[in-house]
């Protein structure tokens, strides 16, 4: 458990995940036209370039200082609701990294714990609510675990949004009609933590 | 009544012709004489619906004369964008607030009552007092 994690790292993480989003836009977006209003995949798309393009122009010295910076393009750029609620994640999760040049992952899924709090608080969202928290929620818990643990809690906590009545958002006012469809936003969320794990894995353990 | 410049207000909604009409519909009740400034933000800035916090942040600059800004917001990521934007702490100006008020109702209460010379306080308060206001 001695892995620790530079900035470059969390770079490297989020143009990954600025590559999946661009991958599966076309998914959250068809996701999202069954029970919201279509834009998830566009939206995200466009907040992700653009946190690429910042990491790429201006590679902040710090983890923390990552994804403070990539937090607030998110705010800045997406244009949905899940741009204020990512944005919130990490630039809470940066926040609570601190000054520190490396970080572990334990340290990292305790930071990460005070971001889905703000999410959850930003939302006024519950797990069992159907929104991304029903993925990052587990996710974070396992990332205690592994890197890989937090993958999978985040894909298993997104497919099991599929029988749930959404009590949040757009899709609440489908009612039960937004049962039997996988939310958008826990969609999202696994695709993350996927590219977290990917990340980790493709460097190694230290 | 504040012999300061007056509380200015901004109005964000998902669509941009929303934002603008609701303006214009809460000038034209607010009457004749000089009104607070008011300001819309409404949509994306390529015309879309959606949230921008890029055109939030220059409305909320553009009415900020120093006595607050009261952020009239629709639903969704207008009302999570502003909160955000809050938390941030530097995109707004100081003394910015987001108002809790029904988006049309509220605009005119709150422009009536800044462009009297309320102070923020009173601005919000009424806007908010809007939702007591039954229909039926």
């Amino acid at each position: 458990m001695g892995e620790a994690f530079d900035a470059g790292f969390f770079v490297r993480w989020l143009e990954a995940a600025a590559l999946a989003v661009d991958r599966e836009a076309g998914l959250l977006t068809e996701l999202d036209s069954a029970i919201g209003d279509a834009d998830h995949g566009a939206n995200l798309q466009r907040g992700f370039a653009a946190v690429a393009e910042l990491l790429a122009k201006e590679p902040p010295a710090t983890p923390g200082a990552v994804l403070v910076a990539a937090g607030r393009q998110l705010i800045s750029t997406v244009g949905g609701a899940s741009g204020p609620l990512y944005g919130t994640l990490l630039r809470r999760t940066g926040k609570a990294l601190g000054e520190d040049e490396h970080v572990g992952r334990e340290r990292l899924a305790e930071a990460f714990a005070v971001g889905v709090a703000a999410v959850s608080q930003l939302g006024g969202a519950q797990v069992g609510d159907k929104t991304m928290l029903d993925a990052l929620v587990p996710a974070v818990e396992a990332l205690r675990v592994s890197f890989g643990a937090a993958r999978t809690a985040a894909e298993e906590g997104a497919l099991a949004t599929v029988p749930l009545q959404a009590r949040k958002g757009r899709a609440s006012y489908l009612g039960e009609r937004s049962i039997g469809h996988q939310d958008p936003g826990a969609t999202s969320s696994a695709l993350l933590f996927a590219e977290l794990a990917g990340t980790a894995r493709a460097e190694g353990p230290a | 009544m504040s012999a300061a410049a007056p509380v200015g207000i901004v109005l964000v909604s998902h669509s941009a012709d929303v934002a603008a009409s609701v303006a214009a519909l809460a000038l034209g009740l607010a009457g004749g004489g000089g009104t607070a400034p008011i300001h819309p933000a409404g949509g994306l800035p390529d015309g879309g619906l959606g949230t921008s916090a890029e055109l939030i942040c220059s409305a909320a600059k553009a009415v900020d004369g120093g006595a607050g800004v009261a952020i009239l917001v629709d639903l969704g990521s207008a009302v999570l964008t502003v909160k955000a934007l809050l938390a941030e702490g530097d995109e707004l100006p100081e003394g910015a607030r987001l108002v809790d008020a029904p988006f049309v109702e509220g605009a005119v209460a709150a422009l009536v009552t800044a462009s009297a010379g309320g102070d923020l306080d009173a601005v919000a308060a009424a806007a908010s007092e809007a939702y007591a206001y039954r229909k039926e």
